[in-house]
Formats: C-alpha cells, sequence, structure tokens
C-alpha cells in the first residue's frame, strides 16, 4: 500500500521535473545558425587553400621561384612556372599551379618560404561539379584581386 | 434574393455551420501542425521549421498540397472499398462533433440536451476507424497498432466517463451549454481538480498522443495502423488526430474551465469565442509540451496505469462527489 503511493508521488514528481526542463528549454534560444542567409564569422586563424601575399610596396607578389614550396609539399600539389627576362635581376613568375585536391593543409609551403610569399585564404564554401575546378592558378587569382 | 425566402432559415444556417465548420477543421489543423512542429523545435533547442514563409508559416499549406499531389497507393490484397473507407471514418464523426461544442453563448449549432453523452459517443467511433485501418491493411504491423490502440481506447474510455460524471453530478445536467452556465465564476477545475488531471491524462491515451501513443510508435511499428496509407488517406488520419485533440481540450475547457466564460468584453455574447479560443490552445500547448517530455510508455505499463490508478482515483472521486452533492445541496 506505501509502495503504491510512494510511486504515485515519486513518478507525479518526476513528471513535473521533467515539464520543468524542456520548458526551460524552450525559453532558451536556440544557437542554430540559419546557415546559407546567416553566416558565422571565421576566425582569421582559418587554414583555407593558399594564396600568393600581395606585398603592400610592391603591389605585386613576393615571390622569386625558388621553388622550395614545390620541392618540400608532401602531396606534390604544386608545380611553379618561372622564366628569366633581360634587365630583371632573378627569375619571375609565370605560373603558380596548385592543384587543391591533393592539397593537405600542412602548411609546409608558408612556413618554408624565404620571402613569407604565402598565405592562407580564408574560403569555405567550395563545391565544385569537376575536379578541374580546384586546379587554381594563384597568379592569376592575384591579379584578378587587383 | 427570392430563393432566400423559399428556404426555411433553419437550412441555411445549417449549411452555413457546416462550411465553417469544415473550414475550421483544416484551419485548427494547419495551426496545430504548424505549432507541434515549431514547439518541438524550441523543447530541442532548434528553431523549427523557417524555410517556407516567413517563420516557415506556410509549412503545413504546403505540406498538404504535397500530400493531396501524391499517389494514392492501394495494396493489392486488401479489401478494396474498407481500404478508402477507413480515413473518413476517422475524420467525419470528429467534425460531426462540433455541433454540441458552445464556442460563445449564442455561437452553438445545435443545444443538444444529451451533449456530453453525444460527444462521448463519438469518440467511441474513432475507435472503428484505428481497428479497420489496421485489419484492412494487410499487414501484420498494421495490425499490432489496430490492437493495441483499440485496447488502450476501451481502457481508457472508463477513466474518462467516470470524471466526466462526477461534474454532472454538480452541474445536474447533460447538455453542454447548461455546464457552462451552471459554472458561472467558480470553474470546475477547483471543484474537482483530481477530475481534471484524470479526464486529461485520459484525453492524451484517447488521442494517441505521446506518452500513449504505441498505436503510432514511430520507431517501433513504422507508423502502426496507418503504415499503408499515403496521400490523402494519411493526412485525413492525421486532420482526423488534430481535430480529436481540439476536440478533447475543448470538452476539457466547456467542462472544467469554464468554457467560454471570462472577464466580459463588448459583444460579450459572441465574443466569449476569443477566452473559448485562449483555454483551448492553452491546453493544446500542454498536449504538446506533454507530447516532446516524456518517453514512450510500454504497453502494460499503459494498460496497468490505467487499471490500478485511472479507474480507482476516478471511482473514489465519483463517490465523494456523490456523497458531497447529497449532503450540501
Amino acid at each position: 500500500m506505501k509502495e503504491y503511493f510512494g510511486l504515485l508521488f515519486t513518478g507525479a514528481k518526476s513528471l513535473l521535473i521533467g515539464l520543468g526542463v524542456t520548458f526551460r528549454a524552450m525559453i532558451t534560444p536556440a544557437v542554430t545558425v540559419n546557415y546559407p542567409r546567416e553566416k558565422i564569422a571565421i576566425s582569421p586563424q582559418f587554414r583555407g587553400h593558399t594564396d600568393l601575399v600581395k606585398d603592400a610596396v610592391s603591389g605585386t607578389h613576393r615571390c622569386i621561384s625558388c621553388l622550395m614550396c614545390e620541392k618540400d609539399c608532401p602531396c606534390g600539389c604544386i608545380s611553379i612556372a618561372s622564366e628569366t627576362r633581360e634587365g630583371v635581376k632573378g627569375k619571375v613568375l609565370t605560373g603558380y599551379r596548385l592543384d587543391f585536391t591533393k592539397c593537405s593543409l600542412c602548411g609546409i609551403c608558408v612556413e618554408v618560404c624565404p620571402t613569407a610569399a604565402l598565405e592562407y585564404s580564408q574560403e569555405y564554401e567550395l563545391a565544385g561539379r569537376t575536379r578541374e575546378q580546384f586546379h587554381y592558378d594563384l597568379l592569376k587569382r592575384l591579379e584578378a584581386r587587383g | 434574393m427570392e430563393m432566400f425566402d423559399l428556404l426555411p432559415p433553419e437550412l441555411i444556417r445549417i449549411v452555413i455551420s457546416a462550411v465553417i465548420i469544415v473550414a475550421f477543421v483544416f484551419l485548427n489543423s494547419m495551426v496545430l501542425g504548424y505549432a507541434e512542429r515549431k514547439l518541438a523545435g524550441f523543447f530541442q533547442l532548434r528553431p523549427g521549421p523557417m524555410e517556407v514563409g516567413p517563420f516557415g508559416l506556410l509549412q503545413l499549406m504546403i505540406d498538404g498540397i504535397k500530400l493531396i499531389a501524391k499517389q494514392l497507393i492501394i495494396p493489392n490484397d486488401s479489401g478494396k472499398w474498407l481500404f478508402r473507407a477507413a480515413p473518413l471514418i476517422a475524420f467525419m464523426p470528429v467534425v460531426m462533433s462540433f455541433i454540441v461544442i458552445p464556442f460563445s453563448e449564442k455561437l452553438q449549432v445545435r443545444d443538444l440536451d444529451v451533449g456530453l453523452i453525444f460527444l462521448l459517443g463519438i469518440m467511441a467511433l474513432h475507435v472503428i476507424s484505428t481497428l479497420l485501418a489496421g485489419w484492412v491493411s494487410n499487414n501484420k504491423y498494421a495490425l499490432f497498432g489496430a490492437i493495441r490502440a483499440v485496447a488502450q481506447n476501451i481502457a481508457y474510455e472508463i477513466p474518462m466517463l467516470l470524471s466526466l460524471l462526477s461534474v454532472v453530478f454538480i452541474s445536474n445536467t447533460l447538455s453542454m451549454q447548461g455546464i457552462v452556465k451552471a459554472q458561472g465564476a467558480l470553474w470546475n477545475v477547483f471543484v474537482q481538480p483530481l477530475a481534471f488531471i484524470i479526464y486529461f491524462v485520459a484525453g492524451l491515451a484517447e488521442t494517441n498522443r505521446a506518452p500513449f501513443d504505441l498505436p503510432e510508435a514511430e520507431s517501433e511499428l513504422t507508423a502502426g495502423f496507418h503504415t499503408e496509407y499515403s496521400g490523402m488517406g494519411f493526412s485525413l488520419f492525421v486532420l482526423g488526430e488534430y481535430t480529436n485533440m481540439f476536440f478533447v481540450c475543448s470538452i476539457a475547457t466547456v467542462v472544467f474551465l469554464g468554457g467560454w466564460s471570462g472577464p466580459p468584453l463588448p459583444f460579450y455574447a459572441y465574443s466569449g469565442i476569443i477566452w473559448f479560443f485562449l483555454k483551448v490552445y492553452g491546453l493544446l500547448f500542454v498536449m504538446i509540451w506533454v507530447r516532446w517530455t516524456y518517453p514512450r510508455t510500454r504497453f502494460d505499463q499503459l494498460l496497468n496505469f490505467c487499471w490500478m490508478y485511472l479507474i480507482p482515483f476516478s471511482l473514489v472521486n465519483l463517490l465523494l462527489t456523490a456523497v458531497g452533492v447529497k449532503l450540501f445541496k
């Protein structure tokens, strides 16, 4: 008999406590971000694919075509094309091809560059239909940025 | 306009009420379905439907259009006409129940003298549709769902009836409008709190709502008795369920919470409907709140709860009410 009423009271109390929990959950604002319409701010430490840095003084890239990044890349996704021109000291970069489908975002290229010519971009909305879409030419991207 | 002189005014009144009631049933299901999904989201710390229309307001309307457009798949070995009839039997009686509900002092289609018994009879018809749907689907899981539903509904009709009977002892009338008027300012929930709680729990079980939703246990029986229904058949079951919820809550409001009575408003004979809707939707909010809080009861726990707890308490309540009425009247 005592168990009958005991069960009834503990049961009823636990039911009311449960209702309180869900009510509190109802009034807490949701942290859901309505993604395509609202976006979260990306931290500056985010590692997207690499981009050539636009030097403030010279207005163009700082790459000297030493090929350190190409040699040290563990995935073999960088291939650099350069030439020598008359009247210009050292080599001139004509194409910096990054195959992002192979890149592992390890950051060795950024670390090893003697002129700090590479930086991480902040691009995360990368969805494409062909593999060629991710064969970037970083020199053309720099020129497009203006 | 001469046509209106030929028709008796009663007929016009009946036709207008029928149109308003059917329109209201669909509108109510839309509002209630939207409220359920939004509240389910809020209880689970997420926003709920947000895409279709501002804050997802048009979601249910588009869902209705989608369900109408779906193909009605009828299993080969099921009874042809019975299969099509089961959703209709689920939907029609609940719509009929709106005849006796007093929305306001002058807004009631017909004030039957036995209004309460009429409503209880309609609730019993709902069981037939569930059993029919489960049987005619030629699917053993649907049949399990239907069998459980029948046992559950029949068991929980008893405490429902007993708790309503206690109120009838006090108000001395079975007509719905009479019960509202007999309460006056002192609502029956203060005079009979135990009966209110028992009625509400039994009402949850009658409409197959969680935590008593074994017949349509989504994760156990793959949608239970309405597994084989698609498109409009399924949506008639859902409409029937939401309307049944509204109907159970409106009986609770009329019998326990004083129906349309409340602080006076202009045109009070008609504007009592505002208080009525506030109370009914408050109770519906509690029903949705309970659904998204509690886990499902096991079948033996469900029946045990009814027979060991609800029926004894409602019998004791009835006895005490009878004694009290005899002593104090």
